[in-house]
């Protein structure tokens, strides 16, 4: 059972990732925890890992979402066209 | 290689948290509200941990001046890959009334007692927007500055930064020691992950207060009134062409 930890600590690290979801924790625990779940009674070493590799995916893709996402809103408050307009917001 | 890179990095209301202005017309509401770091900081912290990844760097600081929860910014920035912290405790009172002169002097102390050659900041905070504090920083240490980077590179005994100035790029040698600020596309910053944050609880956070840099913090400037920006105006629907060409006219579009 030397998994288990490993499991544990993806669905932590998946957790707290939740905390920033653009639709919200709960709805993102709800969704987290169904998924795992649903995957409770599996027993073989290899499957389990390879859950676990797509658990990290995940983590990958979100961590991804999060940096456009700040990214896209930071390039739309401070850069209105493609140059220029550098230090001020909203000056036409 | 034995360079030491200074960061610094604010606490911010988040970015993505709508800002609400304060009853008394002084300031916005920041008891209950999320908060981070400044974006073009956490840009600052990456590009610091990038060089060091390269072996260009030694060791990266990151400096915070804030409350208590500033070192939670701190935290953020050692679990990005910052060796230690500083925390330069300043109450939450002060704090909305702590100016970029004030944080430039404190960088700089900070970086002649710590035997900094480069200080990385965000170019701007996205709170107050004043864009300062690395330019005067270097006025004060009589360092060359190169803002709103978008490549650092290392060459000998200087930094090839190109930087983002309206209309297009430009390129400039700066020798070290010299204070960089970091433009928005400088790099993608990486996520401070849960077991990051972790591992970097156990590195050193430095606490102290202005004024044992010596740096004074009394305000210059009187805050007289923080407004809303105006709502946008509603609307309104035209029958034909014909009317919609003769409104046009009337607010001077065409």
């Amino acid at each position: 059972m030397s998994l288990r930890p490993q499991v544990i600590q993806l669905y932590k690290n998946l957790l707290y990732l939740g905390r920033e979801y653009p639709m919200g924790y709960e709805y993102f625990r709800e969704k987290l925890k169904r998924s795992f779940l649903k995957n409770k009674d599996a027993t073989d070493p290899e499957q389990i890992k390879m859950m676990i590799g797509r658990g990290e995916f995940v983590i990958k893709e979100i961590e991804a979402l999060y940096m456009l996402r700040k990214y896209r809103t930071l390039k739309r408050r401070y850069y209105d066209n493609e140059y220029g307009n550098r230090a001020g917001k909203d000056t036409q | 290689m034995s360079l030491k890179v200074l960061v610094g990095c604010k606490r911010v209301i988040d970015y993505a948290v709508k800002i609400r202005v304060r009853p008394d017309k002084l300031g916005v509401v920041t008891d209950g509200i999320k908060h981070s770091m400044n974006p073009f900081d956490e840009i600052a912290i990456e590009e610091a941990v990038r060089l060091k990844e390269k072996n260009i760097v030694k060791e990266v600081i990151a400096v915070s001046c804030g409350p208590t929860q500033a070192q939670e910014t701190i935290r953020t920035a050692l679990a990005m890959g910052a060796d230690r912290g500083i925390h330069v405790e300043v109450p939450a009172k002060e704090m909305e009334k702590l100016e970029p002169l004030h944080v430039s002097k404190i960088l700089a102390k900070l970086a002649e007692k710590e035997q900094a050659e480069l200080v990385i900041v965000g170019k701007q905070a996205i709170d107050d927007d004043t864009n300062a504090t690395a330019q005067m920083t270097a006025g004060i240490l009589n360092w060359p500055q190169a803002t709103f980077a978008s490549k650092i590179e290392k060459k000998d005994d200087f930094l090839e930064v190109i930087r983002e100035i309206d209309g297009g790029l430009e390129t400039i040698k700066v020798k070290l020691p010299a204070v960089v600020s970091a433009d928005l596309r400088l790099n993608e910053p990486r996520y401070a992950t849960l077991p990051n944050i972790m591992k970097a609880k156990k590195k050193k956070i430095e606490k102290m207060k202005p004024a044992d840099l010596g740096v004074d913090t009394t305000p210059h400037f009187e805050v007289i009134e923080v407004t809303d920006p105006p709502a946008r105006e509603a609307g309104i629907k035209v029958e034909d062409v014909d009317t919609l060409l003769l409104k046009l006219k009337e607010v001077g579009r065409i």
